[in-house]
Order: structure tokens, then C-alpha cells, then sequence
């Protein structure tokens, strides 16, 4: 074996890294960041409850679609595709799977749960602890190549969030109303989209696969704004994270009645 | 001893930059087997400094371009010293040469068409200038360096080995020439990473090893730029010319001290920059010479006229040969209206918008920013002059980049002749490629004429070599105090940069020559510590040998040369006389490697009629004496 | 203006070597370079430090700096307190040869196994056309000074000597994808595929886009956003996506 960051006749340091600064901050951040969002992302899925406000038609995002026959009367716009199938196996379970792996296979969330969850590495120029390294070449992270499929998916599940805050636009009596859960609802699907299509797969399909722009004026345009919007991938991938949980998280809270939603208009 | 490692090959390359790859892959293509030997690593040359453009006529920006304009704007900004036959085989042959790049993989910025794109540079009459960005010269060495490799792929595929035809010895420093009865037989050198000696067998020798700013205190040159091959000919009988002619670039850093000297990119100017003192002046319109003023505009609203429409106004005058803006710097700074380190302002944040800078100018805005907290889009920066260029070197024959030493080849900065007193922007990169195959192609042809009769390295020379490779590790010598190269070195760029900088006067340059015998005594004496593993005390000890001899050249040829002429200015002969014009100062050696250079006068040859035709008459009566206009076609009229 | 500074700097060869510390003075608008070469010009006249420009363009003095991989020539001491103790050390992921100079033969090694530049054919020098907007992806990448700092950093080979083998790094990946992006280069149309290339020769596949390589870019080239990440997606056109390979041609 050897040693990390040691070679055949490389300079004999032995010190893991000889940064002075706080390069185990970010990795830190970044772990204690996922880590939460995993943990709430458990405790919602398998709650099972408070995830539809009836009055404003606010579904929380968690449970969007909502396509099980044990959803809440109301709250399945899409039709009942799966029957109960007990308590273990909660709506969430039929979505997620395709939503966390859109995350899961993202070019920025690989780069952020290497460093911080497989410290491989955790910081640039800081020994990684592990002995053999293969990358991304062999199963099961060779999977990693199926991003684009899951960001094909993205796009139906984006389509039906912006669905729900259309919906939500609803007021106590029936007719148009805004509260603060509705644009608590748009901003996150705003993000979202952001987040989607700020996609390095998206990126690539939409123009960066083409040899000659100048033959494609219309792919080119459309590439130079996702790049745009690509260059701040990383920014966008935690915004979106974080709206997503906060958003789950008001309508929850509205839906157990914990909170009443502030109304702006009806 | 142990024994020497040996390299039995055609054609042996000094140096790795433009000329020296161009020239390699030449030889290569005509089947001899090449050694390139460079001190850098591979792809390090100073060539990837170059900035501004290449500069060739390819008529893509203004279809009025064309090789006879570019010859007349060469001859005009060497002031008309240059030897004509090179400036005319140089402005014909730019154009291929560029386009060849484009099938190594250069990738130029574009015209709108999707042509290479040109731009406008100092001294050049049409926007002539390919270009990437204000990296073109790490361009043109990537675009060389992967040719380089895709004919060692070719060798592979053939001969199973990457280097059967075509090898590069990088970090490696020739230090000696070896020589059979006058012709060259080949080359010694050692390994820098090792110390370890190696001596190349070999019938031709090309010279590209570029410049000698490093003998300059202000310099935009690397430490490469020790004068090696300058001196390596000198020593092998070759004559210098031209060796007085030393460019100043105008617009270097001024601050911080420790970046004073890296160059700042004439595409400054060329994309709208503007000088101006400390009162905010654009005194560049006091210091149009007579000679230019139907070129070059008198006043703000012509010159800033002249960026969109060319055709119906006069350039504006911060584009002039680079000595005339130097000098007006310089003068400038003298009167006191210098900015607050001793240079004056450049600025382009009030002409281009702040994108358009950052797309035009990169690397200048990435500089400034890194290396001085300026940014280049929201204020002026601070220039001065800077040694940048020695337009003199080797005496070669034009058309075969050949020495009068048999098999020895010289091409790009090391060759003199081409720029004459005066190199326009732009010029380099294509006198690189222009050159550095032509001397390709004489070295292969001369090989070829050889036939068995090759010339043999004799065992005495190679142990000459060595010994006086290894005489700093001597120990202490007999006549003085053992002498440090750091500080031998500090004192010569002191004495370059004083006395024989940009203005230069008689007695100062006669106390130059005084103390750069004085240095060059004591550098015998020189001693280093340590071993000969990759010792850079030892290297500049040998390297300074090189910068003394050229050193010496540059002085005394600028004592000789009573007048002033493009990179060479004389406070006590501020003219430039037409006698001048036909002479040519060549250096030569005297007797044994330690002894004293010699300047000699040569006549210059003759301008051929056809080419004296694409003048005005009266025009080259500001330059020339009556009797050499009698063969213009105006003449009798 | 002046002060003196404490340096740490890594000094010998394959067979051994140490940190030894200096005390030495530092003027106002200095580079690493130059306190490294006034240790030269006055305590240690054999120290080795690879050097050429210094000006950020020729990508020669790469070392590390306080654990950083950086161009000592662009790294100013105006980023470090005056008390702070400055660590140079050559870059750890190549052999020593001596002091802070590194045997960097990896790289051209890797350098020459990428097939070159194929010119198309038909198209005579001096005929070819290519927008800007083609060539604006490749030219970014050929900002690259070859300082190799990236392949330094890159854990890959850090980490793990034995992967230099099947993996050619950063710069090298880039390079494959330059030629791949290329408008007028016609390796494909000779039977080669430079994906295929990336992915079998030159291990793409171990690059796990942790971005250290971007990271350490004196040219600040976004290697990984649109070099690496942009051919792994090419991989996936060609290997892992047969729907969109149904309605792909080669080159548009």
C-alpha cells in the first residue's frame, strides 16, 4: 500500500495536507447541510399526514404527485395509481425515488457527497483516507451515466409542481385567492425549474452536443442561457434544496393547523 | 571520467521556441533525423509572451492588404536598414505560414465570415494581425509543440518509437559548438536536471535560441534570454550584425518593483489605448517625426476617427514604430510629467466598455489584477519602457537562414538582419515561422549535399568543453577573490540598463565597454557551491559568460553608430544620417573564446529596383543618398 | 514597507529531504518567486525552483504554497500576514528531482498518447472557415499554460500513484476534449472516436468532478463545467443512451 499522497520518488512529506487555512469547513457544512435534509426527507415521507390544505389547494411538495389510492381526498389531481399497499409504503415512495435521483446523479451533488460524505477528497491538495480509488468506472457508481434519464423525469415532476401553484392560487371561498403559503410555493418552483434546467445533462442535450453552433442560431441562444444559468448549478442545487424542505415544511404545518396561513388576498 | 552520453542525429535545434520548432519540424518533413535541445521545458519558450498577433497580409479585415504593403511597412519601421531580401521573402510568406498553423489545430479568432481575424498593431498600415485573444504567441507554440507530437505519432506508428525521427531534450543547455576544420560537427551540453553531460554528433546546427534582455535590468525577457546562441556563433567564427539596434518596448509595468519590465500588450493601443501624462494630455501628437507626418493624425478627433473608418484618416499617433513611442515616454517622464512611479498612463476604461476589454484584452486584465491591484476596466495603468527585442544577430543568408560558418543556421531573434534598426509588432511571430522553416530546409539541404562527407566531433574539443564547463566549480581561483554569478549578473544589468539603455551618449558607453571588460575578468573568477544536480548558481555562472560577450557587442557597435536610428538613440548624434543608412557593424570574435570582440563597417547590399519602385521617390530621399535612388523608376523623371 | 518574513522551504531529492526555515525580507509588491530567489541570490545559491516568465504565462514555477498548489510567480505575499510562517514545497504528486523542481515527464508521456489534431480533408490551408462561436469552446481550453497544477491536485493520481497508468488527468482530458469540439477535425470521419478514446484510454471514468482541478486553474479555465463533464455527457450520447443515438448524426 501506499502511503496517501506518497509516490515512487515523490518528495518525502508526511504531512496529510499542509493547508493552514479552514479546509475542512465547506466539507463540514456541506455534511451537516445533506444530513438534515435527509433526516426531515424520512420523517415526512413515512408521516404520512399533513400534506394537503383543502381550503388554499396547497399540496405539500413532497407528496406532489400525489398518486396513491390512501391520498387525501383532494389532493390526487393526478388519478390513483397504486393501491394501499400498508402503512410502509406511503405516496412519497412512487415519486421520490426519481426526484432523489435527479439529485443523487447530479454532476454538482456528486461533487458535494464525495467530499464531504466519502472524503474522497475532502478538500483539494488533503490526502483522501482510502487505500484503492476507481472512480466512477464500475458498478454501482458507473449508474452515475443514467443522470440524463433521471433529469428526464425531472421535467414531468417540475411540470406538475408548477401545476400546484397554479392550483394554489385559491381563495377560502372558492375563487382566486394568494396567501403566503402560495408564494411560498412559487418561489420554490421557481427554484426548481432554475435548478433543472440549470442541468449539465440539460446543458449538453439543448446545444452542447452540437460541433457547429453557427449552423444552430436557435440551439446556440438556447445554450448560451442555460450555461448561464449553469454557471451557478452549485448555488442553485441548495436554494432549491432549501426550498423545497421549507416549503414541505409550511404546508405541513398549515395542514396540522400548527400555523394559519396569512392571507395577501381572499 | 565517465562516459559521455552521445546523440548521433542530422540536424541539431537549439531552442524550442517558434523558429526552433518551426525549424525541427521542417528538417523532420525532409526526412533528418532532429534533436531539439531546449533549456526550458518543452512547450515553455518564450514565445508564449508574444502577445498581440502574427503578422502576415492576408488582406481578411482589408482586402487593400497585401505582401508589397507589408514589405513597405517593414522597411519603413526598420527605418531602412533591414536587409531587403528578408523583408521580402518575410511579408510574401507570412500568409502560408499562418495558414499552415490552422492545420496543426490553431484556432485564431474569426472575422465574421470565418476568416482568421486581424488587428491593427503599430506601424502597420492594415489591420494584419492573426490573433487569439492577447495570447497568440502560446498559440502558435501549443500549435507547433502539437505538430511536433503528431509527427512523433507518425514515427511511432512506423518505427514503433515516439522519438525515431524527431527527439526533444528539454532542460538541456548547449554550451559549446564543436567544430572541424571551420565547419560545425556539432554540439555539448549538459542536462540541468542532472548536471550530466551530453554531446550531440551532428553536420547542422539551427540557431533559434532567441534574445538578450536578460543583460538588461528592465527587461519583458525571461531568464532564457542569456544571448546563448548569439555568442555560441560568435565563437564559432560567425559574424554578428546590427547588434547596437535593441528594442525598448514602450509600454512595460512600473509597479510593483517586482513586475517592472513584464510586457503590456501593444493591442492596447491597437484597440483603442490612449497615452496620456500626468495632466491627462494625449502628448503622443507632440512626437509625430517628420518622416510620418502624412500618416499619422494631428489631432484627437482624426485619430479617434480612424477606428471606424480607416480609410479617410490618419492613424492615430500611440500606434507609431514602437522606438518612437518609447523615446516620447522617456522624454515625457524626463520633463517631469511622468505618472507617480516614473511612467506614464495607458488607458483603455474610457475608450472600450469594461466586457469589451475583458474580451479583447484577458490576459492584460487578468495581469494587472493579480499582479497590481489594477483593474484595467475602470482605471489607467501605468507604463514604461522596457528592453523587449535585439533586432540584431546573426548575419545569415537569406534565403537558407545560413551563417558563414558551414552548417551553421540561425532563425527568429538570434538572426539578425530582418527588422533593421527596428522590429514592427507583429513581425516576430511570423520572422519565427518564415524563417525558422527556411532555415529547416537549408539545414536538410545542406546535409543532403554532404553526402559521406560529414565532419567528426574530435575527443580534444569534447574535453575542452567540459573543463570549461566545469571551471566555476574550480574552487578558489588564483588572481582575485572567488566571484558570486547572482551578483555578477545584478552589476551587468546595471551597466546595460545605465549606460547603454535608451538613450545613449558617447562617454557613457565608453565607461560601458570599460566595466564590462572589468566584469569580464572577474567573471573568470566566478565560483559555485554545490553539486552539479540541477544548481542554477552554476547554470547563470555559465549562462554569464554568453551575455558578457554579448553584452560587449551591443556597446561597442552603439560607440560606433554616430547617429540615431530606430532602436538605437544617441543624445550626442540625435540625427539620422544617410551615410548610416548603407553601413552595417558587424561583431566579431578575435583569436581565442576569452578574447575581445571586434566591430567592423560592412556595406549594405542594394535595394533591388522593383522593390525600391513600391516607394515614393520622395519618400526614400528622407532616407537614402541620391546614388542609391538612381535605379527608381522615377529617378529620371 | 519591508519586513522579514519566516519561509519554510522544502529542500532535497528522492532520497530524502526536509522543510528548512529562513528568515528573509520582503518588499512591498512581492511574489513568492521573488523572496524564493533572493534565498538563491543570498543563503542558498543551489536552491532549485523551475522558473521562466514570471508572469503567469509559460506555467513553469508550480509549487505549493502553504499546501496549496499555486504559481509561485502569481502568488503575492500581500495574501499572507506578515507573521505567518510561509511553506513551500514542490508539487507532491510527481517525482523530486531536486529541491522545488519536479520531474513532470508524466504529462508528456500522456500528452503524446492523444491522437492529434486530423486536418479535414479537401480543405486546402488558408480555405478553412469556422465562426467564432465554434471555435470559442476549444480556444478556452487552449488558454492552458500547462502548468500541470491541475493534474497535481487531481486525487486521482495524488492519492493513488498507481492510477497514473490508466488515467491521463485533467489537462489531458481536456485536450481530448478540444480536439472533440473542434470544428474542422476530422478524427472521426478516419473511423476514430475520441469519446471512446476519453473513456477507454485515458480513464474518464475515474474523474468523480470533485473540481479540485478547476479549482487550482491560474487561467481560471472551467475544466470541469465544460471540459470533463461535457465529454462524459458525449460518453453517455455513445455508450449509455441508446434513445438519443437512434436519431444522432455524427457531426452537426
Amino acid at each position: 500500500m501506499t502511503a496517501p499522497t506518497q509516490g515512487p520518488g515523490r518528495a518525502r512529506i508526511d504531512a496529510r495536507t499542509l493547508r493552514t487555512d479552514r479546509w475542512w469547513l465547506p466539507p463540514l457544512l456541506t455534511f451537516l447541510g445533506l444530513t438534515t435534509f435527509v433526516i426531515y426527507g424520512v420523517i415526512r415521507a413515512f408521516m404520512n399526514k399533513w400534506y394537503w390544505v383543502g381550503e388554499y389547494q396547497y399540496l405539500a411538495p413532497f407528496y406532489s404527485p400525489c398518486l396513491s389510492e390512501v391520498c387525501v381526498p383532494g389532493s390526487a389531481h393526478w388519478g390513483r395509481w397504486f393501491p394501499d399497499l400498508g402503512f410502509l409504503v406511503t405516496p412519497p415512495l412512487f415519486v421520490l425515488p426519481f426526484v432523489l435521483g435527479f439529485r443523487l446523479t447530479c454532476y454538482y451533488y456528486r461533487k458535494a457527497y464525495y467530499r464531504s460524505f466519502w472524503l474522497s477528497p475532502p478538500a483539494c491538495a488533503v490526502a483522501e483516507p482510502h487505500r484503492r480509488y476507481t472512480g466512477e468506472r464500475r458498478f454501482p457508481l458507473i449508474l452515475q451515466n443514467a443522470h440524463r434519464y433521471f433529469f428526464y423525469t425531472a421535467i414531468p415532476v417540475a411540470a406538475v409542481l408548477t401545476y400546484d401553484v397554479v392550483i394554489a392560487f385559491h381563495g377560502a371561498d372558492g375563487g382566486f385567492g394568494v396567501g403566503l403559503g402560495t408564494l411560498v410555493l412559487l418561489a420554490n418552483v421557481i427554484l426548481i425549474w432554475a435548478y433543472t434546467l440549470s442541468c449539465h445533462s440539460c446543458r449538453h442535450i439543448v446545444g452542447g452536443r452540437l460541433a457547429h453552433f453557427s449552423r444552430h442560431p436557435v440551439r446556440y441562444w438556447m445554450w448560451t442561457r442555460i450555461s448561464w444559468l449553469n454557471a451557478r448549478h452549485m448555488p442553485l442545487a441548495w436554494l432549491s434544496l432549501f426550498s423545497v424542505g421549507f416549503a414541505d415544511l409550511y404546508v405541513t404545518l398549515v395542514a396540522s393547523g400548527a400555523l394559519a396561513d396569512p392571507r395577501l388576498f381572499n | 571520467m565517465t562516459e559521455i552520453e552521445r546523440h548521433a542525429v542530422d540536424v541539431v535545434v537549439i531552442g524550442a521556441g517558434g523558429a526552433g520548432l518551426r525549424a525541427a519540424i521542417e528538417a523532420r518533413a525532409r526526412g533528418m533525423r532532429t534533436a531539439v535541445v531546449c533549456k526550458s521545458l518543452f512547450g515553455k519558450a518564450h514565445t508564449v509572451m508574444a502577445e498581440g498577433g502574427i503578422a502576415a497580409a492576408m488582406g481578411n479585415v482589408n482586402p487593400h492588404d497585401n505582401w508589397q504593403v507589408h514589405f513597405r511597412d517593414t522597411m519603413r519601421g526598420g527605418k531602412f536598414l533591414n536587409n531587403w531580401r528578408m523583408a521580402e521573402l518575410h511579408a510574401r510568406e507570412a500568409p502560408d505560414r499562418v495558414w499552415e498553423l490552422e492545420t496543426y489545430g490553431a484556432l485564431f479568432d474569426r472575422t465574421k465570415d470565418g476568416r482568421i481575424s486581424q488587428r491593427n498593431f503599430g506601424g502597420h498600415e492594415y489591420p494584419r494581425l492573426a490573433h487569439v485573444g492577447d495570447r497568440t504567441g502560446l498559440e502558435l507554440i501549443r500549435s507547433l509543440q502539437q505538430q511536433v507530437v503528431s509527427l512523433q505519432q507518425a514515427d511511432f506508428r512506423e518505427f514503433g518509437d515516439y522519438e525515431a525521427g524527431l527527439r526533444v531534450f528539454a532542460e538541456c543547455t548547449v554550451t559549446d559548438l564543436l567544430m572541424d576544420g571551420g565547419r560545425v560537427a556539432g554540439a555539448f551540453g549538459y542536462w540541468r536536471e542532472s548536471g550530466r553531460f551530453v554531446v550531440f554528433e551532428a553536420p547542422a546546427v539551427v540557431l533559434a535560441t532567441g534574445g538578450i534582455g536578460k543583460s538588461f535590468k528592465v527587461t519583458s525577457n525571461s531568464w532564457e534570454y542569456t544571448g546563448d546562441g548569439h555568442a555560441l556563433a560568435l565563437r564559432a567564427g560567425a559574424r554578428l550584425i546590427n547588434m547596437e539596434f535593441v528594442q525598448f518596448h514602450p509600454t512595460g509595468m512600473v509597479w510593483p518593483p517586482s513586475v517592472k519590465g513584464i510586457l503590456v500588450t501593444e493591442s492596447v493601443r491597437g484597440d483603442g489605448g490612449v497615452l496620456r501624462d500626468a495632466e491627462g494630455r494625449r502628448f503622443m501628437f507632440d512626437y509625430v517625426p517628420e518622416v510620418f507626418k502624412d500618416k499619422y493624425a494631428d489631432n484627437e478627433a482624426e485619430a479617434d476617427r480612424w477606428y471606424t473608418d480607416p480609410d479617410h484618416n490618419r492613424r492615430p499617433p500611440e500606434l507609431l514604430p514602437r522606438d518612437e513611442v518609447a523615446r516620447a515616454i522617456n522624454a515625457e517622464v524626463k520633463a517631469g510629467r511622468g505618472s507617480p512611479h516614473g511612467g506614464v498612463f495607458l488607458d483603455v476604461s474610457s475608450r472600450l466598455p469594461a466586457a469589451e476589454i475583458i474580451r479583447r484584452l484577458p490576459s492584460m486584465h487578468h495581469q494587472f489584477r493579480e499582479l497590481a491591484d489594477v483593474d484595467i476596466t475602470r482605471e489607467a495603468m501605468e507604463v514604461g519602457p522596457t528592453c523587449h527585442y535585439v533586432m540584431g544577430g546573426v548575419e545569415v543568408d537569406p534565403d537558407t537562414a545560413g551563417s558563414r560558418v558551414p552548417g551553421l543556421f540561425a532563425a527568429g531573434e538570434v538572426a539578425g538582419g530582418m527588422h533593421g534598426s527596428n522590429r514592427l509588432g507583429g513581425n516576430s511571430l511570423s520572422d519565427l515561422l518564415v524563417f525558422g522553416r527556411r532555415a529547416g530546409v537549408g539545414a536538410a539541404a545542406y546535409v543532403a549535399s554532404l553526402g559521406q562527407h560529414k565532419p567528426a566531433v574530435a575527443a580534444r574539443d569534447v574535453d575542452e568543453a567540459q573543463r570549461r564547463a566545469l571551471a566555476p566549480f574550480g574552487g578558489s581561483p588564483a588572481d582575485g577573490p572567488p566571484e558570486n554569478p547572482y551578483t555578477l549578473h545584478v552589476e551587468l544589468q546595471q551597466v546595460m540598463n545605465d549606460l547603454v539603455g535608451i538613450i545613449r551618449r558617447s562617454d557613457e558607453m565608453e565607461l560601458a565597454v570599460k566595466k564590462l571588460d572589468e566584469l569580464k575578468r572577474r567573471a573568470r573568477n566566478v565560483a559555485v557551491e554545490g553539486h552539479r544536480q540541477y544548481n542554477p548558481g552554476w547554470h547563470l555562472a555559465l549562462d554569464l559568460a554568453n551575455m558578457l560577450a554579448v553584452s560587449e557587442c551591443v556597446a561597442r557597435a552603439a560607440l560606433e553608430r554616430t547617429e540615431s536610428r530606430g532602436g538605437h538613440t544617441r543624445d550626442d548624434f540625435p540625427q539620422m544620417d544617410p551615410e548610416w543608412r548603407r553601413a552595417l557593424l558587424g561583431c566579431e570574435l578575435v583569436a581565442d573564446p576569452a578574447g575581445e570582440v571586434r566591430v567592423s563597417r560592412h556595406e549594405q547590399p542594394l535595394l533591388r529596383p522593383d522593390l525600391l519602385a513600391l516607394f515614393d521617390l520622395a519618400e526614400l530621399r528622407k532616407y537614402f543618398l541620391d546614388d542609391e535612388l538612381t535605379g527608381h523608376p522615377a529617378w529620371r523623371a | 514597507m519591508g519586513y522579514e518574513a519566516h519561509f519554510r522551504v522544502w529542500r532535497g531529492d528522492a532520497g530524502a529531504g526536509e522543510l528548512r526555515d529562513f528568515r528573509v525580507e520582503v518588499n512591498e509588491g512581492e511574489v513568492v518567486l521573488d523572496v524564493i530567489h533572493r534565498l538563491q541570490a543570498t543563503q542558498c545559491p543551489d536552491l532549485a525552483v523551475r522558473w521562466n516568465c514570471k508572469a503567469g504565462k509559460c506555467g513553469s514555477c508550480s509549487a505549493e504554497i502553504n499546501g496549496r498548489p499555486r504559481l509561485l510567480c502569481m502568488t503575492r505575499m500581500s495574501v499572507f500576514a506578515e507573521d505567518e510562517t510561509v511553506t513551500v514545497t514542490p508539487m507532491r504528486s510527481f517525482p523530486v528531482v531536486r529541491d522545488l523542481v519536479t520531474d513532470v515527464s508524466f504529462n508528456y508521456e500522456k500528452a503524446r498518447e492523444i491522437p492529434s489534431f486530423h486536418p479535414p480533408t479537401g480543405t486546402a490551408p488558408g480555405e478553412y472557415r469556422m465562426r467564432q462561436v465554434d471555435v470559442e469552446r476549444s480556444q478556452e481550453f487552449r488558454k492552458c499554460i500547462e502548468c500541470f497544477l491541475c493534474q497535481n491536485t487531481c486525487h486521482v493520481i495524488r492519492d493513488h500513484d498507481d492510477n497514473k497508468r490508466a488515467f491521463s488527468g485533467p489537462r489531458y482530458l481536456m485536450r481530448v476534449a478540444e480536439l472533440e469540439m473542434h470544428p474542422l477535425d476530422s478524427h472521426g470521419e478516419t473511423g476514430g472516436d475520441r469519446r471512446e478514446l476519453a473513456q477507454a484510454e485515458h480513464g474518464l471514468g475515474f474523474c468523480n468532478i470533485t473540481k479540485c482541478c478547476t479549482e487550482v486553474c491560474p487561467e481560471h479555465i472551467r475544466i470541469t463545467d465544460n471540459a470533463l463533464i461535457p465529454l462524459k455527457e458525449r460518453v453517455v450520447d455513445r455508450h449509455y443512451d441508446p434513445l438519443f443515438g437512434l436519431f444522432r448524426r455524427r457531426k452537426d
